[in-house]
């Protein structure tokens, strides 16, 4: 299937997007309302590739989204982008929801997990972040398959590296270190500086 | 878990895979070095960059239940009232790093060069009052000292602790990480060994399975230093046998 590409710049994370932040910080709705604008979408993608039910992900994407109106005064510019701070914020949300309904459900569901590698595919899409990710699975590609299956099931799936060792049957020690070799490689290929 | 091993915890934990205890752990390591906390930066950016590859297009209703929500809840409090938010004040990372620096340093020469984090302060500590920073700084004048002289060993338990001694500054400095918290209502207390009679050189933190400590007073002619379990307060000579004795390194 063909579709028009639209050549537009990098997404979105632009320079307005930190010194929003900041007014918000002082407690500007009108300047949350354009943060709201920014990080919804990415904030929405993240919790539902982690947790997958579209109601849960819509309630926890909603408190992630009022957790940045009442934790913004926690940002701090210098320590990183505005989006990589409110994404960080929506996987930790995403994957605690994971972590607790997982222990009370006795992980049952940990062997259908293996089946659900991820799939960008699903979501809907926006032409801003077309580009991104066709960046970002370029450079999955330049993994080992133990870096990607590593990172990814980490990240996209909300487990820890014991149950990424399990599932993969690897030392766990090897896991640690695919992990980071492998975030690194994504690092390099993806241009990231912090 | 050794320092070195826990370096290659960065990744794990920028893609928030650790359980809640390791994590806890890590964190306390974070800190001292800026080189170590830069790696973890970088790849928690790394990270986002994952999940801005999946963005999704959100429901109408959101935005407006967002919008209605946050106007009921009430913002933070900024974490320090000082003018850092302002983005004018460099920092924490600006106010740790000389001794961010002198701890690599440091620790490049105890480990060959594999970067360790030897630090309680976790990242998010917010309390650093001038009393910490001074002796920080002092701290930071042992490690950075050209004679500083580093040695270090395997304590109880897996533990491993370094000890920096500065002959021009007459002082030294005790790094240990993965030390075994003291049993309830114990301390560890640190020792000079002047020739086999010890001397206090004050107590670590109880609560801590990393620490950094500036010994209390001057090294002299101290051989090596021990440490004793002993009750809190500490004891005016040791009360135990040493879990721990080491030699301080030739001058």
């Amino acid at each position: 299937m063909r579709e028009a590409v639209h050549i537009s710049r990098a997404p979105a994370p632009g320079p307005g997007l930190q010194e929003l932040l900041v007014q918000v910080a002082r407690g500007d709705q009108d300047a949350f309302t354009q943060v709201y604008d920014q990080v919804s979408g990415p904030v929405l993608g993240l919790v539902r590739s982690v947790l997958r039910d579209p109601a849960q992900s819509e309630e926890v994407a909603q408190e992630v989204l009022v957790e940045v109106w009442r934790t913004a005064p926690r940002y701090q510019p210098s320590r990183g982008s505005a989006m990589n701070w409110v994404l960080t914020l929506a996987h930790h949300r995403a994957v605690d929801r994971v972590r607790s309904a997982e222990a009370a459900a006795a992980r049952e569901h940990r062997a259908a997990l293996l089946d659900r590698t991820p799939d960008f595919d699903e979501v809907s899409e926006q032409v801003e972040s077309r580009l991104e990710r066709e960046q970002v699975r370029r450079c999955l590609r330049t993994l080992s398959e133990l870096q990607r299956e590593s990172v990814t099931l980490a990240y996209y799936r909300g487990l820890t590296y014991r149950e990424v060792g399990e599932l993969l049957s690897v030392p766990l020690g090897t896991i640690k270190t695919r992990m980071r070799d492998g975030l690194i490689r994504l690092r390099d290929c993806l241009g990231v500086s912090a | 878990m050794s320092t070195a091993e826990l370096h290659t915890l960065t990744g794990a934990y920028a893609l928030h895979a650790l359980p809640e205890e390791e994590r806890l752990a890590f964190e306390r390591h974070l800190g001292a070095c800026e080189a170590c906390t830069q790696e973890v930066r970088e790849l928690s950016a790394t990270a986002a960059r994952l999940g801005l590859a999946v963005s999704a297009v959100p429901p109408p209703g959101l935005r407006e239940r967002v919008l209605r929500e946050i106007a009921t809840v009430r913002q933070e409090a900024p974490p320090h009232s000082t003018s850092e938010r302002s983005g004018v004040a460099p920092g924490r990372a600006g106010r740790w790093s000389s001794y961010a620096l002198a701890a690599c340093l440091a620790a490049a020469a105890a480990f060959g060069g594999v970067a360790v984090w030897q630090n309680q302060v976790a990242q998010d500590a917010r309390q650093e009052a001038l009393q910490a920073r001074q002796q920080n700084e002092q701290l930071a004048r042992v490690l950075a000292a050209p004679d500083a002289r580093t040695s270090s060993g395997e304590l109880e338990g897996g533990a491993r602790g370094t000890v920096v001694v500065s002959r021009s500054a007459n002082r030294a400095v005790f790094l240990a990480s993965d030390m075994a918290r003291p049993p309830g209502g114990k301390v560890y207390q640190l020792w000079f060994n002047d020739d086999g009679s010890m001397r206090s050189a004050g107590l670590m933190d109880p609560s801590a399975t990393d620490d950094t400590v500036l010994l209390d007073g001057p090294v002299d002619g101290a051989s090596g230093m021990g440490i004793t379990v002993e009750p809190a307060g500490g004891s005016e000579e040791p009360t135990t046998q040493p879990v721990a004795l080491m030699d301080f390194p030739d001058a």
